[in-house]
């Protein structure tokens, strides 16, 4: 079963932090990733850039309008993403509760289902 | 040769080349690299040259070298001593003759075990027996699984690290350890075959391709254990399910009910097997999970049309199977069959229960189940509600626009 872990922090929180305490939080994800990796769960994930970067784009009137900022104004922001694939949901969220942010309380992690093409009928 | 000829043939010649590789070496993980490298160059080389005379005895060669070359590099890095390395035996005394015996089928049996070995996590022991005992690459399995290919390979590397730090070897498992090995590889291949059936009303081809492949794998089993009553259960339960697989999608690629397939399509031939197979182990085996619904299957694959199912004796068939193998689904199923005899509110009863069972209580077939009985015993609001928890439930894209639509008829029959 495939699961997405979204992640989302509070952008820049990496500048309160020292020169150890960055080393080892990269560390730690690396760590992880490593795992996740040798176990054939590591489907894919990507890391997005800073919010300030972000163009939002939606319907004013009868055009699509462009705005720069993110979406939603709120302190955590969508940071980036993990696929994994696992047996259980609960090793899902396991790995999800080792995440470095939220560990260290810098941000939360969503752990979504994705969705299979596959079905059976009823 | 075509390639898919030659696919086909080295499928079937990889087990028991593996199975004479590790029996005489032992060393599984370095057996079962050599002879996928070896099915890559026969399927590369084959179809241009020609099959050898003796295609067996071609990979064992081949294969064996590789395991040579392995242990020489293996050996080199290990022991800078030219001389030692030199004194190794060559490739004449590992290579094993070319017209060594065939293997029995006690040798893919015993793969099948190893493979399935209870170290492992449950996707491990699928990929793996896909490899080993079916012969498919790491990127055939990987796409089978819509997983990127390294994944897979480190899926499977990992799997063969498990097997060797466990401890396991390439004998059969003792007599008390040997029934319950063999209920997981009768689950892992039905796992195998369900992902592949559920696959295949979408575009998934390689996804859907492991249907066949279940079964092919599941008839080397029965002809290795022709005694045993579930394993042909298995088997007449996957032929029966596979049967509808023309019917049970729309020309949308949505999926369509049991009750409005239209059966001129189901796969007759298949059926007959099904049937003819689970009818016989019956007579002499004790009934099994997989018999009991492969039974269920046959009788609904011998109904003329959906109203003339025997709902009586699929309902008595599922007391059978809640008696063999108690569990949430099988009461689910039932409730379904109950109430196509005694009417919705019966099966609707026996539901109840299941509320509180936390194993099926989140899940959304129970709420679909639910939606569907609550419809028949008209109560439309009720079951537009617990079709669109259904629908918030699944993780399967045809099922959840299924539900919907379900859901959305009975919004505009108001």
């Amino acid at each position: 079963m495939k699961y997405m872990l979204l992640i989302w922090n509070r952008p820049g929180f990496v500048e309160g932090l020292s020169e150890q305490e960055r080393t080892a939080l990269f560390g730690e994800v690396d760590a992880i990733m490593k795992e996740l990796t040798e176990s054939g769960e590591l489907v894919g994930g990507q890391a997005l850039a800073d919010p300030s970067q972000t163009r939002t784009v939606q319907l004013r009137g009868e055009h699509p309008e462009v705005t720069d900022g993110p979406f939603m104004e709120s302190k955590e922001q969508f940071a980036g993403y993990l696929m994994v694939d696992c047996d259980s949901p609960q090793r899902a969220v396991e790995i999800a509760a080792r995440w470095p942010d939220v560990r260290m309380g810098f941000g939360v992690l969503e752990v979504r289902p994705v969705m299979d093409e596959a079905g059976t009928e009823m | 040769m075509t390639p898919r000829e030659v696919e086909d043939l080295l499928r079937a010649l990889a087990p028991q080349v593996l199975g004479i590789l590790v029996r005489r070496h032992g060393a599984f993980s370095a057996c079962e690299d050599a002879v996928q490298e070896a099915l890559l160059a026969a399927a590369t080389q084959w179809p241009e040259r020609g099959v050898p005379d003796n295609p067996r005895g071609w990979l064992l060669t081949v294969a064996g070298r590789r395991l040579t070359d392995e242990w020489r590099s293996e050996r080199a890095r290990r022991d800078r001593e030219v001389a030692v390395a030199l004194r190794e035996p060559g490739y004449a005394a590992v290579a094993p003759p070319a017209d060594e015996a065939p293997s029995t089928g006690d040798d893919s049996l015993t793969l099948f075990f190893l493979c399935c070995h209870p170290a492992l996590p449950r996707s491990a022991q699928l990929a793996l027996t896909l490899r080993a005992v079916g012969g498919l690459s790491t990127a055939q399995i990987a796409q089978a699984f819509l997983v990127p290919e390294p994944t897979m390979s480190q899926r499977i590397r990992r799997a063969k690290q498990r097997i060797e730090a466990a401890g396991a070897r390439f004998v059969m498992p003792s007599p008390t350890e040997r029934d319950e090995r063999l209920r997981t590889v009768l689950h892992v291949l039905y796992l195998i075959f369900n992902e592949g059936y559920t696959a295949s009303s979408g575009a998934d081809l390689h996804r859907a391709e492991l249907t066949g492949e279940a079964i092919r794998l599941t008839r080397q089993l029965h002809r290795a254990l022709p005694d045993d009553g579930e394993v042909a259960g298995l088997l007449a339960l996957m032929l029966l399910t596979d049967a509808h697989r023309a019917a049970r999608t729309g020309p949308g690629g949505e999926l369509v009910p049991l009750a409005e397939q239209d059966r001129r399509r189901w796969d007759r031939t298949a059926i007959a097997e099904g049937v003819a197979l689970v009818t016989e182990a019956l007579t002499w085996s004790p009934p099994g999970p997989y018999q009991l619904q492969a039974a269920i299957a046959a009788v609904h694959a011998e109904a003329p049309s959906a109203e003339e199912t025997d709902w009586r004796q699929i309902g008595a068939l599922y007391r059978v199977l809640a008696a063999v193998a108690p569990n949430p689904m099988v009461t689910l199923n039932r409730a379904a069959a109950v109430a196509m005899v005694d009417g919705p509110r019966a099966g609707l009863a026996l539901l109840a229960p299941l509320d509180v069972d936390e194993r099926i209580a989140g899940h959304h077939r129970l709420a679909a189940v639910r939606a569907h009985l609550l419809e028949l015993a008209g109560e439309p609001e009720a079951a537009r509600e617990a079709y669109l928890l259904a629908a918030r439930r699944t993780t399967s894209l045809p099922e959840r626009r299924y539900l919907d639509l379900r859901a959305a008829r009975l919004a505009s029959d108001r």
